[in-house]
């Protein structure tokens, strides 16, 4: 145990694996940009409720693999998935499937914040205007101000809802791009390196917002900190050179990994 | 490391000449330009009571608006001149005063009695517009006059006609010798003039050299008899004498007579005491202006009676081509190339936004689509007359669409303007962040509406630049509309897409090639408001990129 030098901060209970519903299973998933093999091989379940982090080095292929649960990987034209990814037993690559839809179902937040150059309520209600979630402008109004409350946001946005969502601060952004994400309801959220673009203060809001989020969305993030995978997540995944060392509960990755190579990363050796 | 700050200040130093003379060059043309062009914004016209006989247009055909543009005013005006400068009897005299004249003088008298025919048979006072010397003439094209009392007591021997006039001083000794010293400089004009062609030639023109030479000898004879008069011809600045109200010119003069034709009658031929009546100089030679000493005389007697009024040129904005300077327009040509470019845009836009569209965001990276991009990108460098030839082949004789129509003409420019289009909008896609795309794409939208509602509003403002930039290529573009016709002659102003028509630049060139003096103007005024029209469009793509505008 003192060999590891993180400890986690688990603030609740760690939930074991085995009795969460698994929400995604991905089964030998390879991915190919043009010529170059970019994840070899990954198998893993997801469990609905929590916090899943994928942590590894750079170039590894934790957000490959992050962007092939909402296929977001589509739209790069040199990029192949092969494999199997399933969202509560529903295959995502089933030609039946509309990745639209799929895509209102897994949301995401990318790496540096990106708001619509438009309003912060057109922000928020972009997303479930396309998909048709309210029936009214009075349900509109009312899925904004709880995205917004959900994620955070509401009390310091609230008198100011029309003004440009680009006049945020970095870290308020990030928040408006959660509330924008979680306002078409979906199950899974994909967090892209959410708070490497933001200063600490900012970085701690999103990672208690992201502690509050998972009583009700399964996330999945990637993060170059495993500061902050300890201190978010229940379970985490370790990526090195397109393959997926080993994945297992966040105590249990951070104190006593199996992998030689996890341990080296997890101790700072290299990395 | 001094070198290399002298090579710096070297580098801005030739950076800052060659702003300069860009600058310099940039100031001369417009200077340039405004000095020219500004006067043909401005036309004179005379203000008479114009008295409109009752036989003018029968009594009961005046309801009728066709009978009254039909009917003859040249009468109606002539009789309005002569009022105005009375006793003109010679034929030559009265067609002269005629000539100061548009012959669209009446234009404005017709459309006021045809809104009020009620005003025929009765005098109207109605602005004349003068011809395009005679407004010259006022705007500075004209001579310097320059007059002096006389001395002596004068006698002329009658009011019209051809009069002697009798001084009892010596007032035109002065002149006499003034013209004695032009003629000596004639002779040796002429003497020079003989000796060069007899150096560059012994053999030949041995008879041009001594015609010469006798004439320089004939004038050499009449300047060494100082006291003989002198017959003035069109060649030396003319001399008048303003007498009694009437102004005489000068065709033989000596110390203290002279014999003269009568320009403007005399009040009557008593005697003028000294300092009564002058002698006056048009200081610019007959020969070398564009309005007799008839002309000016009256030109003169028109502005001493205060009728000249210089207004706005307001023909200029509202009637089309002319043969006459006085009387063209621009409007045709400005509906014409607004009506060429309306088809332009309305073909451009669309097609070019949605070809950049499809190129950028959905075709698929093949051999085709790189030959298309290729292809596009040397489009964009085809010379214009190309294309001109390609609408005078495809539109006119296949398709066979009127000649002339800026239809046509807006078909052969949005193929010209299409690449520039294609490629700006490209570019103005490429340069949306894709983290804006991918955030749509991340709450659920399509592909489609990714691209409509974030991507698209977000290029609007480069794509309006882009295709503002093509518009204002098309405005100034020539070569290609030679080609299908609009360069005609027209004077009609173009009332849809499918009439003749021709646009500004064409316009410009058409009344450049005309020898008329009063053209100058009118093409450097062409230019004007060519320029403006340019200034205008690319003020709408500032404002436009200005409101659109986000920042992200």
């Amino acid at each position: 145990m003192d060999a590891t030098p993180i400890q986690t901060m688990q603030r609740e209970v760690p939930t074991p694996a085995t009795t969460m519903p698994i929400k995604v299973t991905a089964r030998d998933v390879n991915v190919f940009y043009g010529d170059k093999h970019a994840l070899k091989e990954v198998t893993v379940d997801i469990p609905d409720r929590g916090v899943m982090a994928f942590i590894g080095p750079s170039g590894c292929g934790k957000s490959t693999f992050l962007r092939c649960i909402n296929r977001m990987n589509d739209t790069i034209p040199s990029c192949r998935v092969t494999g199997d990814i399933r969202i509560d037993g529903q295959d995502i690559h089933d030609p039946r499937l509309d990745v639209v839809q799929l895509r209102a179902r897994v949301g995401m937040v990318f790496q540096k914040p990106n708001p619509f150059p438009k309003s912060i309520y057109e922000n928020v209600a972009y997303g479930p205007r396309i998909h048709g979630l309210a029936r009214s402008k009075s349900d509109l109004d009312e899925i904004v101000m709880t995205s917004l409350q959900k994620a955070g946001l509401l009390k310091e946005v609230q008198d100011r809802l029309g003004d440009p969502g680009t006049g945020l601060s970095g870290g308020q952004q990030q928040r408006l791009c959660i509330a924008r994400a979680i306002a078409v309801s979906p199950e899974v959220i994909l967090m892209d390196e959410p708070c490497s673009a933001l200063d600490p203060i900012a970085t701690a809001k999103i990672e208690e917002l992201i502690d509050e989020l998972r009583e009700n969305f399964c996330i999945i993030i990637v993060t170059h900190s495993m500061q902050q995978a300890a201190r978010v997540s229940q379970r985490t995944a370790f990526f090195h050179l397109g393959l997926m060392v080993e994945e297992g509960e966040t105590t249990q990755i951070f104190t006593n990994p199996r992998d030689n190579r996890t341990l080296q990363y997890i101790t700072g050796r290299f990395g | 490391m001094r070198a290399r700050y002298r090579s710096e200040s070297r580098f801005r130093a030739y950076g800052l000449v060659a702003l300069a003379i860009t600058a310099a060059f940039l100031a001369v043309l417009i200077v340039d330009v405004l000095a020219r062009g500004l006067p043909a914004f401005f036309q004179h016209s005379i203000v008479l009571d114009v008295p409109v006989a009752a036989d003018l247009v029968e009594e009961k055909l005046r309801a009728d608006v066709q009978a009254i543009r039909a009917a003859d005013y040249y009468p109606t005006t002539k009789a309005a001149m002569e009022a105005v400068i009375p006793g003109i009897e010679s034929r030559a005299a009265q067609k002269q005063l005629m000539r100061l004249l548009s012959s669209g003088a009446a234009d404005g008298l017709r459309e006021r009695l045809v809104a009020d025919p009620s005003l025929i048979g009765k005098t109207v006072k109605a602005p004349l517009l003068l011809s395009d010397d005679a407004d010259l003439y006022f705007k500075g094209e004209g001579t310097p006059i320059a007059a002096r009392p006389a001395r002596g007591t004068a006698t002329p021997s009658g009011t019209s006609g051809e009069v002697t006039i009798l001084s009892s001083a010596n007032d035109f000794a002065d002149e006499l010798v003034a013209i004695k010293k032009a003629l000596r400089e004639r002779a040796a004009d002429l003497g020079a003039q003989a000796e060069r062609i007899e150096r560059r030639s012994r053999t030949d023109g041995t008879a041009r050299v001594k015609e010469l030479r006798e004439e320089a000898a004939a004038l050499q004879v009449r300047v060494e008899q100082p006291k003989m008069g002198e017959d003035l011809d069109a060649r030396m600045p003319s001399r008048l004498v303003a007498i009694n109200g009437g102004l005489v010119k000068v065709t033989k003069l000596e110390d203290s007579k002279i014999t003269g034709d009568v320009l403007l009658p005399l009040g009557s031929d008593a005697e003028a005491k000294p300092g009564s009546w002058q002698i006056v100089k048009f200081a610019t030679a007959e020969s070398d202006r564009k309005v007799t000493d008839q002309e000016v005389a009256f030109l003169e007697r028109l502005r001493e009676k205060g009728v000249v009024q210089n207004g706005f040129n307001w023909r200029f904005f509202t009637f089309g081509d002319s043969r006459e300077p006085e009387l063209a327009g621009i409007l045709g040509a400005l509906v014409g190339s607004a009506l060429t470019l309306l088809v332009t845009l309305a073909l451009c836009l669309p097609i070019g936004v949605m070809a950049a569209i499809y190129l950028e965001e959905f075709a698929p990276k093949n051999r085709l689509t790189d030959l298309i991009e290729v292809n596009i990108n040397n489009l964009a460098a085809v010379p214009s007359i190309v294309f001109g030839l390609l609408g005078l082949a495809v539109f006119l004789n296949f398709f066979g669409l009127p000649r002339s129509a800026p239809l046509v003409g807006g078909l052969v420019l949005a193929l010209l303007v299409l690449p520039t289009i294609i490629i700006a909008a490209r570019a103005a896609l490429k340069a949306v962040p894709p983290s804006i795309k991918e955030a749509a794409l991340g709450v659920g939208a399509s592909h489609q509406q990714a691209i409509f509602h974030h991507v698209l509003p977000l290029a609007m403002p480069g794509i309006m630049t882009g295709t503002i930039i093509g518009m204002a290529h098309a405005l100034g573009e020539t070569a290609p509309l030679l080609m299908i016709g609009m360069v005609a002659f027209i004077v009609d102003v173009p009332k849809g897409f499918a009439d003749a028509a021709t646009v500004l630049p064409v316009q410009i060139y058409l009344w450049s090639d005309l020898p008329e003096a009063a053209f100058q103007a009118k093409t450097a005024g062409a230019i004007i408001v060519l320029l403006l029209f340019l200034f205008g469009m690319n003020g709408t793509a500032i404002w436009l990129r200005k409101r659109f505008e986000r920042r992200w």
